[in-house]
Protein backbone atom coordinates (compact mmCIF):
# COMPACT_ATOMS: atom_id res chain seq x y z
CA UNK A 1 0.00 0.00 0.00
CA UNK A 2 1.20 3.76 -0.36
CA UNK A 3 2.75 3.64 3.43
CA UNK A 4 4.85 0.42 2.35
CA UNK A 5 6.04 2.31 -1.11
CA UNK A 6 7.05 5.56 1.29
CA UNK A 7 8.91 3.55 3.86
CA UNK A 8 10.93 1.67 0.91
CA UNK A 9 12.57 5.34 0.30
CA UNK A 10 13.88 5.64 3.70
CA UNK A 11 16.90 3.81 5.10
CA UNK A 12 15.61 0.66 7.32
CA UNK A 13 16.71 1.86 10.53
CA UNK A 14 15.91 5.24 10.45
CA UNK A 15 13.36 5.21 14.04
CA UNK A 16 10.11 5.05 12.86
CA UNK A 17 9.05 7.58 16.23
CA UNK A 18 11.87 9.60 17.82
CA UNK A 19 11.67 11.82 20.86
CA UNK A 20 14.65 14.06 21.94
CA UNK A 21 14.89 15.72 24.51
CA UNK A 22 11.25 15.78 24.76
CA UNK A 23 9.91 17.39 28.59
CA UNK A 24 5.91 17.65 29.73
CA UNK A 25 5.05 18.57 33.07
CA UNK A 26 1.33 20.07 34.60
CA UNK A 27 2.01 23.38 36.61
CA UNK A 28 5.43 22.38 39.09
CA UNK A 29 4.87 18.43 38.03
CA UNK A 30 7.35 16.70 36.01
CA UNK A 31 6.19 14.27 34.16
CA UNK A 32 9.05 13.52 32.33
CA UNK A 33 12.50 15.53 31.32
CA UNK A 34 14.81 15.42 28.92
CA UNK A 35 13.37 12.51 27.21
CA UNK A 36 15.29 10.77 23.85
CA UNK A 37 13.85 7.55 22.44
CA UNK A 38 13.62 6.17 19.03
CA UNK A 39 11.12 3.62 18.14
CA UNK A 40 12.51 1.25 15.09
CA UNK A 41 10.62 -0.93 12.38
CA UNK A 42 9.69 -4.14 14.41
CA UNK A 43 10.27 -3.11 17.61
CA UNK A 44 8.14 -3.61 20.65
CA UNK A 45 8.18 -1.30 23.34
CA UNK A 46 6.43 -1.32 26.33
CA UNK A 47 5.91 1.35 28.53
CA UNK A 48 5.32 1.35 31.96
CA UNK A 49 4.75 3.23 35.24
CA UNK A 50 2.25 3.95 38.22
CA UNK A 51 -0.67 5.91 37.33
CA UNK A 52 0.29 9.92 36.61
CA UNK A 53 3.59 8.92 35.76
CA UNK A 54 2.50 10.90 32.22
CA UNK A 55 2.12 7.10 30.27
CA UNK A 56 -1.11 8.85 28.69
CA UNK A 57 0.33 12.25 28.48
CA UNK A 58 3.14 10.05 26.49
CA UNK A 59 0.63 8.57 23.97
CA UNK A 60 -1.51 12.08 23.90
CA UNK A 61 2.24 13.58 22.62
CA UNK A 62 2.42 11.03 20.03
CA UNK A 63 -1.13 11.33 18.54
CA UNK A 64 -0.32 15.18 18.29
CA UNK A 65 -2.83 15.68 20.96
CA UNK A 66 -0.29 17.04 23.67
CA UNK A 67 1.59 20.10 22.91
CA UNK A 68 5.55 19.07 24.77
CA UNK A 69 6.62 21.72 26.85
CA UNK A 70 10.17 21.42 25.41
CA UNK A 71 11.91 19.02 23.07
CA UNK A 72 10.96 17.18 19.67
CA UNK A 73 8.46 14.23 18.60
CA UNK A 74 9.00 13.19 14.88
CA UNK A 75 6.58 10.67 13.48
CA UNK A 76 7.88 8.62 9.85
CA UNK A 77 10.14 11.52 9.13
CA UNK A 78 7.75 14.79 10.21
CA UNK A 79 6.78 16.46 13.61
CA UNK A 80 3.71 14.81 14.94
CA UNK A 81 0.64 15.59 14.09
CA UNK A 82 -2.68 15.29 15.32
CA UNK A 83 -5.31 13.00 13.47
CA UNK A 84 -2.26 11.45 11.37
CA UNK A 85 -4.02 8.01 9.71
CA UNK A 86 -0.64 6.32 10.03
CA UNK A 87 -0.84 5.94 13.49
CA UNK A 88 -3.30 2.76 14.30
CA UNK A 89 -4.42 3.30 17.88
CA UNK A 90 -5.67 0.81 20.01
CA UNK A 91 -7.99 2.54 23.17
CA UNK A 92 -8.46 0.81 26.57
CA UNK A 93 -11.72 -1.95 26.45
CA UNK A 94 -14.57 0.48 27.66
CA UNK A 95 -17.18 -1.51 27.01
CA UNK A 96 -19.67 -1.00 24.02
CA UNK A 97 -22.97 -0.47 25.87
CA UNK A 98 -25.89 -2.53 24.10
CA UNK A 99 -28.32 -1.10 22.03
CA UNK A 100 -25.40 0.48 20.06
CA UNK A 101 -26.68 0.81 16.52
CA UNK A 102 -23.37 -1.02 14.48
CA UNK A 103 -22.39 -4.33 13.97
CA UNK A 104 -19.35 -5.85 14.62
CA UNK A 105 -18.15 -4.86 10.61
CA UNK A 106 -19.57 -1.39 11.21
CA UNK A 107 -16.75 -0.71 14.27
CA UNK A 108 -14.02 -1.99 11.96
CA UNK A 109 -15.34 -0.17 9.11
CA UNK A 110 -15.09 2.71 11.21
CA UNK A 111 -11.24 2.16 10.41
CA UNK A 112 -11.19 2.83 6.84
CA UNK A 113 -13.70 5.45 6.50
CA UNK A 114 -15.14 6.74 9.25
CA UNK A 115 -13.02 9.90 9.00
CA UNK A 116 -14.94 10.90 6.03
CA UNK A 117 -17.52 12.95 5.39
CA UNK A 118 -20.45 12.55 2.35
CA UNK A 119 -23.06 9.75 1.63
CA UNK A 120 -22.77 6.86 4.22
CA UNK A 121 -22.40 4.53 1.22
CA UNK A 122 -19.81 2.34 1.22
CA UNK A 123 -17.31 1.52 -1.88
CA UNK A 124 -16.99 -2.05 -3.08
CA UNK A 125 -13.07 -1.59 -2.21
CA UNK A 126 -13.78 -0.77 1.73
CA UNK A 127 -15.95 -3.51 1.96
CA UNK A 128 -13.50 -5.97 0.96
CA UNK A 129 -11.08 -4.37 3.50
CA UNK A 130 -13.50 -4.55 5.98
CA UNK A 131 -13.78 -8.55 5.54
CA UNK A 132 -10.14 -8.78 5.27
CA UNK A 133 -9.24 -6.82 8.21
CA UNK A 134 -12.58 -8.99 10.09
CA UNK A 135 -10.52 -12.00 8.96
CA UNK A 136 -6.87 -10.83 9.89
CA UNK A 137 -8.53 -10.60 13.90
CA UNK A 138 -10.35 -13.91 13.11
CA UNK A 139 -13.82 -11.99 13.89
CA UNK A 140 -15.63 -12.93 10.36
CA UNK A 141 -17.87 -15.25 12.63
CA UNK A 142 -19.92 -12.39 14.66
CA UNK A 143 -19.07 -9.86 12.21
CA UNK A 144 -22.80 -9.70 11.67
CA UNK A 145 -23.83 -9.53 15.93
CA UNK A 146 -24.52 -6.22 17.12
CA UNK A 147 -21.20 -4.80 18.74
CA UNK A 148 -23.08 -4.36 22.38
CA UNK A 149 -23.65 -8.49 22.58
CA UNK A 150 -20.08 -9.25 21.89
CA UNK A 151 -17.57 -9.80 24.97
CA UNK A 152 -14.76 -7.54 25.86
CA UNK A 153 -12.12 -9.41 24.17
CA UNK A 154 -14.28 -9.83 21.02
CA UNK A 155 -15.06 -5.99 21.03
CA UNK A 156 -10.93 -5.35 21.69
CA UNK A 157 -10.25 -8.13 18.71
CA UNK A 158 -12.67 -5.11 16.50
CA UNK A 159 -10.76 -2.31 17.79
CA UNK A 160 -7.20 -4.26 16.87
CA UNK A 161 -9.00 -4.67 13.26
CA UNK A 162 -10.08 -1.36 13.06
CA UNK A 163 -6.51 0.00 14.26
CA UNK A 164 -4.46 -2.13 10.90
CA UNK A 165 -7.30 -0.08 8.68
CA UNK A 166 -5.18 1.98 6.41
CA UNK A 167 -1.80 -0.34 6.99
CA UNK A 168 -0.45 2.05 9.86
CA UNK A 169 3.07 2.62 10.33
CA UNK A 170 2.81 2.55 14.22
CA UNK A 171 0.80 0.90 16.20
CA UNK A 172 -0.23 2.97 19.38
CA UNK A 173 -1.93 0.91 22.35
CA UNK A 174 -2.87 2.29 25.50
CA UNK A 175 -3.97 -0.52 27.73
CA UNK A 176 -5.55 -2.72 25.41
CA UNK A 177 -5.52 -5.75 27.59
CA UNK A 178 -7.31 -3.80 31.03
CA UNK A 179 -10.28 -5.67 32.05
CA UNK A 180 -9.51 -8.54 29.86
CA UNK A 181 -9.31 -12.50 31.15
CA UNK A 182 -6.14 -14.21 30.13
CA UNK A 183 -7.42 -16.30 27.04
CA UNK A 184 -8.15 -13.03 25.56
CA UNK A 185 -5.39 -11.09 26.59
CA UNK A 186 -3.26 -13.54 24.76
CA UNK A 187 -5.46 -13.84 21.90
CA UNK A 188 -5.50 -9.55 21.35
CA UNK A 189 -1.83 -9.45 22.50
CA UNK A 190 -0.57 -11.99 19.93
CA UNK A 191 -2.71 -10.17 16.88
CA UNK A 192 -0.36 -7.10 18.03
CA UNK A 193 2.43 -9.08 17.94
CA UNK A 194 1.58 -10.86 14.80
CA UNK A 195 1.00 -7.37 12.89
CA UNK A 196 4.87 -6.45 14.75
CA UNK A 197 6.54 -9.29 13.19
CA UNK A 198 4.53 -9.88 9.59
CA UNK A 199 4.76 -6.28 8.76
CA UNK A 200 7.35 -4.69 10.60
CA UNK A 201 4.71 -2.46 12.38
CA UNK A 202 6.24 -0.83 15.55
CA UNK A 203 4.96 -1.01 19.13
CA UNK A 204 4.10 1.39 21.77
CA UNK A 205 2.16 -0.37 24.48
CA UNK A 206 1.12 1.33 27.61
CA UNK A 207 0.83 -1.23 29.86
CA UNK A 208 0.48 -1.57 34.11
CA UNK A 209 0.99 -5.28 33.57
CA UNK A 210 3.99 -6.28 31.70
CA UNK A 211 3.26 -10.27 32.59
CA UNK A 212 0.99 -10.54 28.89
CA UNK A 213 3.39 -9.11 26.81
CA UNK A 214 6.89 -9.94 28.51
CA UNK A 215 7.54 -12.31 25.64
CA UNK A 216 7.06 -9.65 23.38
CA UNK A 217 8.65 -7.30 24.61
CA UNK A 218 12.12 -5.86 22.94
CA UNK A 219 12.52 -2.73 25.20
CA UNK A 220 10.87 -1.34 27.98
CA UNK A 221 10.48 2.67 29.00
CA UNK A 222 9.70 2.91 32.56
CA UNK A 223 8.24 6.35 33.98
CA UNK A 224 7.93 6.89 37.64
CA UNK A 225 8.30 10.03 39.36
CA UNK A 226 9.39 12.68 37.04
CA UNK A 227 12.37 10.37 35.84
CA UNK A 228 12.44 7.51 33.76
CA UNK A 229 14.85 4.35 33.04
CA UNK A 230 14.75 2.53 29.66
CA UNK A 231 16.02 -0.49 28.07
CA UNK A 232 15.64 -4.64 27.90
CA UNK A 233 13.25 -5.89 30.14
CA UNK A 234 16.77 -7.62 31.90
CA UNK A 235 17.73 -4.38 32.54
CA UNK A 236 14.96 -2.34 33.66
CA UNK A 237 13.14 -4.97 35.64
CA UNK A 238 15.73 -5.38 38.13
CA UNK A 239 15.65 -4.43 42.07
CA UNK A 240 18.48 -2.08 41.66
CA UNK A 241 17.10 -0.20 38.99
CA UNK A 242 13.79 0.59 39.88
CA UNK A 243 14.65 1.18 43.77
CA UNK A 244 16.84 4.22 42.27
CA UNK A 245 14.21 5.36 40.43
CA UNK A 246 11.38 5.16 43.04
CA UNK A 247 13.92 6.57 45.63
CA UNK A 248 12.56 4.04 47.96
CA UNK A 249 13.50 -0.44 47.86
CA UNK A 250 12.11 -2.08 45.78
CA UNK A 251 11.82 -5.79 44.92
CA UNK A 252 11.53 -7.28 41.39
CA UNK A 253 10.93 -11.06 41.60
CA UNK A 254 10.90 -13.41 39.18
CA UNK A 255 9.09 -16.18 39.51
CA UNK A 256 7.85 -19.03 37.02
CA UNK A 257 7.95 -16.35 34.00
CA UNK A 258 6.29 -13.89 35.60
CA UNK A 259 7.59 -10.64 36.97
CA UNK A 260 6.11 -9.11 40.36
CA UNK A 261 7.67 -5.78 41.98
CA UNK A 262 6.85 -5.26 45.43
CA UNK A 263 7.37 -1.65 47.56
CA UNK A 264 5.61 0.47 44.91
CA UNK A 265 5.15 3.58 46.81
CA UNK A 266 1.60 5.06 46.03
CA UNK A 267 1.78 6.97 43.15
CA UNK A 268 0.88 10.93 43.52
CA UNK A 269 -3.30 10.43 41.88
CA UNK A 270 -3.59 7.95 44.87
CA UNK A 271 -4.52 8.81 48.48
CA UNK A 272 -6.16 5.94 49.83
CA UNK A 273 -3.84 5.37 53.57
CA UNK A 274 -4.54 1.93 53.85
CA UNK A 275 -2.18 0.59 51.36
CA UNK A 276 0.81 2.87 51.82
CA UNK A 277 2.68 0.50 49.84
CA UNK A 278 1.38 -1.32 46.98
CA UNK A 279 2.52 -4.50 45.20
CA UNK A 280 2.18 -4.83 41.26
CA UNK A 281 2.16 -7.03 38.60
CA UNK A 282 4.84 -5.82 36.23
CA UNK B 1 -68.64 16.76 35.59
CA UNK B 2 -67.68 15.93 32.14
CA UNK B 3 -69.41 12.89 31.09
CA UNK B 4 -66.85 10.16 29.24
CA UNK B 5 -69.23 10.72 26.29
CA UNK B 6 -68.67 14.76 26.25
CA UNK B 7 -64.94 13.99 26.87
CA UNK B 8 -64.61 11.88 23.61
CA UNK B 9 -66.27 14.22 21.74
CA UNK B 10 -63.70 16.84 22.46
CA UNK B 11 -60.89 14.28 22.00
CA UNK B 12 -62.32 13.02 18.41
CA UNK B 13 -64.21 14.36 16.53
CA UNK B 14 -64.54 13.93 12.58
CA UNK B 15 -67.57 16.11 11.34
CA UNK B 16 -66.27 18.34 8.38
CA UNK B 17 -63.23 16.10 8.67
CA UNK B 18 -61.91 16.97 4.83
CA UNK B 19 -62.73 20.61 5.59
CA UNK B 20 -60.26 20.83 8.38
CA UNK B 21 -57.87 18.72 6.61
CA UNK B 22 -57.20 22.00 3.85
CA UNK B 23 -56.67 24.09 7.15
CA UNK B 24 -53.85 22.35 8.39
CA UNK B 25 -52.49 21.51 5.34
CA UNK B 26 -49.65 23.35 6.25
CA UNK B 27 -48.96 21.83 9.46
CA UNK B 28 -49.30 18.36 8.47
CA UNK B 29 -46.21 18.68 6.01
CA UNK B 30 -44.33 20.19 8.57
CA UNK B 31 -45.06 17.85 11.00
CA UNK B 32 -44.06 14.95 8.36
CA UNK B 33 -40.89 16.29 7.30
CA UNK B 34 -40.08 17.30 11.48
CA UNK B 35 -40.98 13.82 12.24
CA UNK B 36 -38.53 12.33 9.67
CA UNK B 37 -35.61 14.54 10.59
CA UNK B 38 -36.38 14.17 14.30
CA UNK B 39 -36.51 10.16 14.55
CA UNK B 40 -32.87 10.31 12.53
CA UNK B 41 -31.48 13.10 14.55
CA UNK B 42 -32.95 11.09 17.38
CA UNK B 43 -30.49 8.00 16.86
CA UNK B 44 -27.30 10.71 17.59
CA UNK B 45 -29.41 11.79 20.36
CA UNK B 46 -29.34 8.39 22.17
CA UNK B 47 -25.82 7.60 21.41
CA UNK B 48 -24.27 10.89 22.70
CA UNK B 49 -26.67 10.83 25.36
CA UNK B 50 -27.87 14.30 25.29
CA UNK B 51 -31.77 13.87 25.69
CA UNK B 52 -31.27 16.00 28.58
CA UNK B 53 -29.47 18.61 26.11
CA UNK B 54 -32.84 18.54 23.91
CA UNK B 55 -34.84 19.59 26.25
CA UNK B 56 -32.77 22.37 27.63
CA UNK B 57 -32.33 23.64 23.99
CA UNK B 58 -36.19 23.64 23.80
CA UNK B 59 -36.90 25.67 26.93
CA UNK B 60 -34.33 28.47 25.60
CA UNK B 61 -35.70 28.19 21.75
CA UNK B 62 -39.46 28.91 23.48
CA UNK B 63 -38.35 31.84 25.50
CA UNK B 64 -36.94 33.39 21.94
CA UNK B 65 -39.99 32.47 20.78
CA UNK B 66 -42.10 33.97 22.98
CA UNK B 67 -39.51 37.17 22.86
CA UNK B 68 -40.25 37.36 19.32
CA UNK B 69 -44.10 37.29 19.85
CA UNK B 70 -43.84 40.00 22.39
CA UNK B 71 -41.50 42.25 20.14
CA UNK B 72 -43.72 41.62 16.82
CA UNK B 73 -40.87 39.62 15.08
CA UNK B 74 -41.06 36.85 13.26
CA UNK B 75 -41.70 33.54 15.72
CA UNK B 76 -39.85 30.76 14.11
CA UNK B 77 -36.30 33.65 13.56
CA UNK B 78 -36.87 34.21 17.42
CA UNK B 79 -36.99 30.64 17.85
CA UNK B 80 -34.07 29.53 16.16
CA UNK B 81 -32.20 32.14 17.86
CA UNK B 82 -33.09 31.20 21.48
CA UNK B 83 -32.05 27.37 20.15
CA UNK B 84 -28.51 28.03 18.15
CA UNK B 85 -27.28 30.12 21.68
CA UNK B 86 -28.27 27.48 23.75
CA UNK B 87 -27.01 24.69 21.65
CA UNK B 88 -23.75 26.48 21.02
CA UNK B 89 -23.11 27.05 24.72
CA UNK B 90 -23.73 23.52 25.70
CA UNK B 91 -21.55 22.30 22.70
CA UNK B 92 -18.84 24.79 23.96
CA UNK B 93 -18.58 24.60 27.79
CA UNK B 94 -19.96 20.73 27.91
CA UNK B 95 -17.48 18.38 26.43
CA UNK B 96 -17.38 15.99 29.35
CA UNK B 97 -21.13 14.45 30.24
CA UNK B 98 -21.30 16.16 33.77
CA UNK B 99 -20.35 19.46 32.83
CA UNK B 100 -22.83 19.20 30.18
CA UNK B 101 -26.16 18.65 32.56
CA UNK B 102 -24.79 20.92 35.41
CA UNK B 103 -24.98 23.89 32.57
CA UNK B 104 -28.07 22.29 30.79
CA UNK B 105 -29.20 22.71 34.61
CA UNK B 106 -28.78 25.96 35.13
CA UNK B 107 -29.98 27.24 31.37
CA UNK B 108 -33.29 25.28 31.54
CA UNK B 109 -35.25 27.12 34.05
CA UNK B 110 -33.78 30.26 33.06
CA UNK B 111 -34.52 30.04 29.50
CA UNK B 112 -38.55 28.83 30.62
CA UNK B 113 -38.94 31.61 32.95
CA UNK B 114 -37.49 34.12 30.46
CA UNK B 115 -40.18 33.06 28.07
CA UNK B 116 -43.25 33.04 31.03
CA UNK B 117 -41.83 36.90 31.15
CA UNK B 118 -42.36 37.52 28.05
CA UNK B 119 -45.67 35.42 27.13
CA UNK B 120 -47.16 37.26 30.67
CA UNK B 121 -46.05 40.53 29.19
CA UNK B 122 -47.53 39.81 25.56
CA UNK B 123 -51.13 40.99 25.00
CA UNK B 124 -52.25 38.79 22.11
CA UNK B 125 -54.59 35.90 22.11
CA UNK B 126 -53.76 33.46 24.83
CA UNK B 127 -53.85 30.46 22.64
CA UNK B 128 -51.03 31.51 20.88
CA UNK B 129 -48.92 31.46 24.00
CA UNK B 130 -50.10 28.16 25.29
CA UNK B 131 -49.04 26.81 21.21
CA UNK B 132 -45.44 27.67 22.11
CA UNK B 133 -45.34 25.28 25.42
CA UNK B 134 -47.42 22.85 23.67
CA UNK B 135 -48.19 22.90 20.42
CA UNK B 136 -51.40 23.93 17.96
CA UNK B 137 -52.82 22.68 15.18
CA UNK B 138 -52.89 25.72 12.68
CA UNK B 139 -49.54 27.73 13.87
CA UNK B 140 -48.36 27.44 10.44
CA UNK B 141 -48.67 29.69 7.75
CA UNK B 142 -47.43 29.84 4.19
CA UNK B 143 -43.72 31.67 4.87
CA UNK B 144 -43.10 29.70 8.09
CA UNK B 145 -44.11 26.41 6.20
CA UNK B 146 -40.93 27.25 4.11
CA UNK B 147 -39.05 28.35 7.10
CA UNK B 148 -39.84 24.83 8.47
CA UNK B 149 -39.15 22.42 5.94
CA UNK B 150 -35.91 24.38 4.53
CA UNK B 151 -34.28 24.08 8.06
CA UNK B 152 -35.89 20.60 8.56
CA UNK B 153 -33.70 19.95 4.78
CA UNK B 154 -30.73 21.33 6.08
CA UNK B 155 -30.41 19.25 9.12
CA UNK B 156 -31.37 16.37 7.21
CA UNK B 157 -28.60 16.92 4.55
CA UNK B 158 -25.96 17.89 7.54
CA UNK B 159 -26.41 14.71 9.17
CA UNK B 160 -25.88 12.28 6.23
CA UNK B 161 -23.04 13.78 4.99
CA UNK B 162 -21.43 13.67 8.92
CA UNK B 163 -22.84 10.52 9.05
CA UNK B 164 -19.59 8.37 9.21
CA UNK B 165 -17.48 11.35 11.43
CA UNK B 166 -20.75 11.51 13.94
CA UNK B 167 -20.93 7.84 14.33
CA UNK B 168 -17.19 7.15 14.92
CA UNK B 169 -16.85 10.43 17.72
CA UNK B 170 -20.48 8.93 19.24
CA UNK B 171 -19.12 5.79 19.41
CA UNK B 172 -15.62 6.39 20.44
CA UNK B 173 -14.59 10.09 20.45
CA UNK B 174 -10.57 9.50 21.45
CA UNK B 175 -9.97 6.56 18.67
CA UNK B 176 -12.34 9.15 16.16
CA UNK B 177 -9.50 12.25 16.78
CA UNK B 178 -6.74 9.75 16.82
CA UNK B 179 -7.82 8.62 13.21
CA UNK B 180 -8.15 11.94 11.81
CA UNK B 181 -11.91 13.04 12.18
CA UNK B 182 -12.46 16.31 13.43
CA UNK B 183 -13.99 15.67 16.36
CA UNK B 184 -14.32 18.98 18.14
CA UNK B 185 -16.02 21.00 14.70
CA UNK B 186 -18.30 17.33 14.70
CA UNK B 187 -19.48 17.71 18.34
CA UNK B 188 -20.28 21.72 17.80
CA UNK B 189 -21.49 21.00 13.79
CA UNK B 190 -24.13 18.37 15.39
CA UNK B 191 -25.11 20.86 18.40
CA UNK B 192 -25.90 23.56 15.91
CA UNK B 193 -28.14 20.94 13.86
CA UNK B 194 -29.65 19.94 17.32
CA UNK B 195 -30.18 23.80 17.86
CA UNK B 196 -32.02 24.02 14.44
CA UNK B 197 -34.84 20.69 14.95
CA UNK B 198 -35.53 22.15 18.36
CA UNK B 199 -36.49 25.67 16.94
CA UNK B 200 -38.87 23.72 14.10
CA UNK B 201 -40.38 21.47 16.49
CA UNK B 202 -41.22 23.83 19.10
CA UNK B 203 -43.17 25.26 16.37
CA UNK B 204 -45.45 22.38 15.90
CA UNK B 205 -45.15 20.01 19.15
CA UNK B 206 -44.09 23.15 21.63
CA UNK B 207 -41.69 23.17 23.76
CA UNK B 208 -41.96 21.09 26.07
CA UNK B 209 -42.79 18.20 24.61
CA UNK B 210 -39.71 18.20 21.89
CA UNK B 211 -38.76 14.87 23.14
CA UNK B 212 -41.34 12.72 22.46
CA UNK B 213 -40.41 13.40 18.40
CA UNK B 214 -36.65 13.72 19.00
CA UNK B 215 -35.71 10.65 21.29
CA UNK B 216 -39.25 8.65 22.13
CA UNK B 217 -38.91 7.04 18.08
CA UNK B 218 -35.29 6.57 18.40
CA UNK B 219 -35.69 5.12 21.48
CA UNK B 220 -38.18 2.63 20.44
CA UNK B 221 -36.25 1.63 17.33
CA UNK B 222 -33.15 0.76 19.16
CA UNK B 223 -35.21 -1.54 21.52
CA UNK B 224 -36.05 -3.01 17.95
CA UNK B 225 -33.08 -3.41 15.92
CA UNK B 226 -29.21 -2.75 16.81
CA UNK B 227 -28.60 -2.43 12.63
CA UNK B 228 -27.54 0.82 10.97
CA UNK B 229 -29.62 0.72 9.07
CA UNK B 230 -32.93 -0.45 10.44
CA UNK B 231 -32.48 1.79 13.17
CA UNK B 232 -32.53 4.65 11.64
CA UNK B 233 -34.79 3.68 9.73
CA UNK B 234 -37.41 2.68 11.77
CA UNK B 235 -36.98 5.61 14.07
CA UNK B 236 -37.34 7.93 10.91
CA UNK B 237 -40.81 6.04 10.10
CA UNK B 238 -41.56 6.12 14.21
CA UNK B 239 -41.19 9.82 14.24
CA UNK B 240 -43.29 10.12 10.91
CA UNK B 241 -46.42 8.20 12.29
CA UNK B 242 -46.39 9.91 15.38
CA UNK B 243 -46.28 13.31 14.28
CA UNK B 244 -48.79 12.88 11.36
CA UNK B 245 -51.00 10.33 12.97
CA UNK B 246 -51.03 13.07 16.03
CA UNK B 247 -51.97 16.02 13.99
CA UNK B 248 -54.66 13.95 11.98
CA UNK B 249 -56.29 12.69 15.44
CA UNK B 250 -55.60 16.07 17.07
CA UNK B 251 -57.97 17.51 13.68
CA UNK B 252 -61.54 17.61 14.82
CA UNK B 253 -60.50 17.85 18.68
CA UNK B 254 -60.46 21.03 20.78
CA UNK B 255 -57.29 20.21 22.49
CA UNK B 256 -53.57 21.08 21.73
CA UNK B 257 -52.08 18.67 19.70
CA UNK B 258 -49.22 17.73 21.10
CA UNK B 259 -50.73 14.83 23.69
CA UNK B 260 -51.84 13.17 20.43
CA UNK B 261 -48.19 12.99 19.57
CA UNK B 262 -46.92 12.07 22.35
CA UNK B 263 -49.44 9.59 23.22
CA UNK B 264 -48.76 7.90 19.58
CA UNK B 265 -45.03 7.86 20.23
CA UNK B 266 -44.99 6.34 23.13
CA UNK B 267 -47.24 3.77 22.43
CA UNK B 268 -45.13 2.94 19.59
CA UNK B 269 -42.17 2.72 22.60
CA UNK B 270 -44.16 0.72 24.31
CA UNK B 271 -44.93 -2.23 22.04
CA UNK B 272 -41.09 -1.83 20.60
CA UNK B 273 -40.17 -2.84 24.22
CA UNK B 274 -42.66 -5.46 23.91
CA UNK B 275 -41.37 -6.73 20.83
CA UNK B 276 -37.74 -6.11 21.97
CA UNK B 277 -38.36 -8.38 24.67
CA UNK B 278 -39.13 -11.57 22.67
CA UNK B 279 -36.71 -11.34 19.79
CA UNK B 280 -34.23 -10.45 22.75
CA UNK B 281 -33.22 -14.17 22.69
CA UNK B 282 -33.04 -14.38 18.99
CA UNK B 283 -30.90 -11.98 16.95
CA UNK B 284 -33.67 -9.34 16.38
CA UNK B 285 -33.85 -7.40 12.83
CA UNK B 286 -29.84 -6.98 11.72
Amino acid sequence: MTAAVGSTHRHPTEPVLSLANAALGFGDRVLWNDLTIDVCAGEFLAVLGPNGSGKTSLLKTILGQQQLDSGTARFDGHAVRRGDRRIGYIPQQKLIPGGTPMRARDLVALGVNGHRFGLPVSRASEKRQVEELLESVGATAYADEPVGNLSGGEQQRLRVGQALAGDPRLLLCDEPLLSLDLQHQRGVSELIDRRRREHGTPVVFVTHDVNPVLGMVDRILYLAGGQFREGTPDEVLRSEVLTELYGTPVDVIRTGGRVVVVGIPDSETHHHHHSAHGEANL
Amino acid sequence: MITLGELWARMFNFENYGELLTLVHNSLIAGAILGIVGGLIGVFVMQRDMAFAVHGISELSFAGAAAALLFGVNVVAGSLAGALIAAIMIGLLGSRARDRNSIIGVLMPFGLGLGILFLALYPGRSGNKFGLLTGQIISVDDPQLVWLTGISIVVLIGLLVMWRPLSFDSLDADVAAARGVPTRFVSLAFMVLLGLIVAVSVQIIGALLVLALLVTPAAAALRLSASPLWVPVLAMVFGFTSAVGGILLALGGSLPISPYITTISFSIYLIARLVGLRTKTRAGLR
